[in-house]
């Protein structure tokens, strides 16, 4: 594990179609970044825990990621993408204590060094479950720590938060909302969690 | 579909946009028969509320037939006809399981933005409210997507005209739930301040939960007429007397027992609050709220449909403070009273439809606003019909 070093805010343009990675002003991120956040779910633990520990499930709620996919019991292979270009990356669990705990790490000479965990706890006064993520980026020099800082965008916090809430609908109204009038306007086309097939 | 589009303060467009269509399994889509305008509507009409876009549909009071739902919605079938709240509840989450519907947690895909601004985590979505309040497609146009079907939209007892039931999507509901929050005792004296659509429904539902006495406040002839109709309120004209005094003067100096805020943000008056607006060194203007807590009894209620969106100023917190007022405030719970108050209209108990005094085709939506809103031709109410 490396060393945590104090998280900095990467100031990164909105994307354009040209010229992504040689815009001046552009500076690769140094240090690791941390992310975290709680959300509280009225749902029990087992239940999320389930859903998370099945890591394909991810990109349902993270629409930063593209494929997850479970290579075995203890590995996965993720993979993201960023505006034309894809990068790839095989983590191992590290911590899996159901219903409870789960953490992950990026393999060695990933592209994007990283690692996560996830905690389930029963709220107090029985009011659902408390559920804590961790995530932890180890950007590296150059232009691939340019592409994570794309990746990550602008507010990586926000990004987790986001995820987070749609995890939060989906567990709980079994669906994520959108306010779109017709499908095909929604803009991540992409993207359709807990959309009518 | 034809649909009222914002484009700006005081540019209402009636364009031909996207027809809705199933999304979600929970969905429900919806043919308007009748929809209205509310006067939290002018707010947006008046560039108050944030977070706006052009194009953005309008409207958030809207019943009518159902067309087609999605496979999870199991209450509800085509041809059912429903009125719909104008606060979508997910019906799952904690707020939701605790009849705090206007406080879903999971309903508001931009709950992230209202976060941001407010501080804390996001109520409810509304229709046509604006991207703050989750950006929906509103109901001042001839469909409407409604996510979680099940958990908002009531069917209409047989016998009642749609004039009739449609005001318990809000302004009934909303006024239902302002006198509630009176906590109204025997004996009561209850004031309303502002005699629009909220007010005069909630000068009824107070009557309805008992109150000995309702004095209503306005300065709009029309509206203390309507006030007064029933014979039993009582109305005060504030361009005319000192309210306060008056107040004082009927409750032997005690003042109300509870007060309701009908008003809310663009109050009249007060060259105080329009300067500082003007300067933006204040966003809403509480001048009727003001004068409630000045007015209230000690220990009374204040009680505030509201709408309120930002800050004021010089709020009497010494005052409240000092007579113990409990405040009771926010957006309507709307599912917790419709199909009682549809049960209510169909026993004859209250019958809303005597406040609308405009009925006109969508077409005519963008004028209708700005007649509702300088209250010309004695306009209270605008029905809408698509």
């Amino acid at each position: 594990m490396k060393v945590k070093t104090k998280a900095r805010e990467l100031s990164v343009e909105g994307v354009r179609k040209q010229d992504e990675h040689n815009r001046p002003g552009d500076t690769p991120l140094t240090g690791g970044i941390q992310l975290r956040r709680a959300v509280r779910i009225l749902k029990p633990a087992e239940a999320l825990y389930d859903f998370w520990h099945d890591f394909s499930n991810l990109p349902r709620i993270m629409p930063n990621l593209d494929d997850v996919r479970l290579l075995d019991s203890h590995h996965s292979r993720w993979q993201a993408r960023v505006l034309d270009r894809t990068f790839t990356w095989d983590a191992e669990l590290i911590t899996d204590e159901p219903p409870h705990r789960l953490s992950w790490r990026s393999i060695e000479n990933s592209d994007v060094e990283n690692s996560g965990s996830v905690t389930f706890e029963q709220a107090p006064g029985d009011r659902g479950t408390d559920v804590k993520v961790v995530l932890t980026y180890n950007p590296p020099a150059g232009p691939a720590g340019q592409w994570l800082a794309k990746w990550l965008g602008e507010e990586p916090a926000s990004q987790l938060a986001e995820d987070l809430r749609r995890f939060k609908q989906l567990m709980e109204a079994g669906e994520i909302p959108t306010n779109a009038r017709r499908l095909d306007e929604i803009v991540h086309a992409h993207r359709r969690e807990g959309v009518l097939r | 579909m034809r649909a009222v589009c914002w484009y700006g303060k005081e540019d209402l467009r009636v364009e031909n946009v996207s027809d809705p269509a199933i999304i979600n399994p929970r969905d429900a889509i919806l043919k308007v028969t009748s929809g209205a305008i509310c006067g939290s509507d002018l707010h947006l009409y008046n560039g108050y509320i944030p977070t706006m876009k052009k194009g953005d549909v309008l409207g958030h009071e809207f019943m009518g037939e159902i067309v087609d739902v999605g496979p999870e919605v199991k209450t509800l079938k085509p041809g059912d006809r429903v009125v719909s709240p104008f606060t979508i509840s997910c019906g799952a989450c904690f707020f939701c399981k605790h009849e705090l519907w206007s406080l879903c947690d999971n309903s508001n895909p931009n709950a992230g933005l209202a976060e941001k601004m407010y501080g804390s985590l996001s109520g409810a979505g509304l229709f046509g409210y604006s991207h703050l309040y989750g950006g929906y497609s509103g109901g001042q146009a001839e469909y409407v997507r409604v996510p979680f079907a099940d958990v908002g939209l009531a069917k209409v007892p047989e016998g009642l005209s749609d004039e009739q039931a449609l005001f318990v999507g809000d302004i009934l509901s909303t006024a239902y739930m302002a006198a509630e929050n009176c906590q109204i005792q025997r004996g009561d004296t209850v004031a309303v301040w502002g005699c629009g659509p909220v007010g005069l429904l909630s000068i009824r539902c107070a009557q309805m939960l008992g109150a000995e006495r309702v004095i209503a406040i306005d300065r709009v002839p029309e509206r203390l007429h309507l006030a007064e109709q029933d014979g039993k309120t009582l109305v005060l004209d504030d361009s005319k007397t000192d309210i306060l005094e008056e107040l004082a003067e009927l409750t032997g100096g005690l003042g109300p027992d509870a007060c309701i805020d009908a008003v809310g943000m663009e109050a009249h008056g007060s060259i105080y609050d329009h300067v500082k607006q003007a300067v933006r060194l204040e966003t809403d203007r509480p001048v009727a709220l003001r004068q409630a807590i000045q007015a209230c009894r000690k220990g009374g209620t204040v009680s505030i449909p509201g709408v309120y969106g930002g800050f004021i100023d010089k709020f009497p917190m010494g005052a409240a403070f000092a007579k113990g007022l409990t405040f009771k405030m926010g957006q309507t719970h709307v599912p917790r009273y419709m199909k009682m108050l549809l049960e209510r209209i169909s026993k004859g108990e209250i019958d809303p439809s005597f406040i609308i005094t405009h009925r006109l085709p969508l077409d005519d939506a963008p004028q209708a606003y700005r007649v509702f809103r300088d209250k010309e031709n004695e306009c209270v109410k605008v029905v809408v019909k698509p």
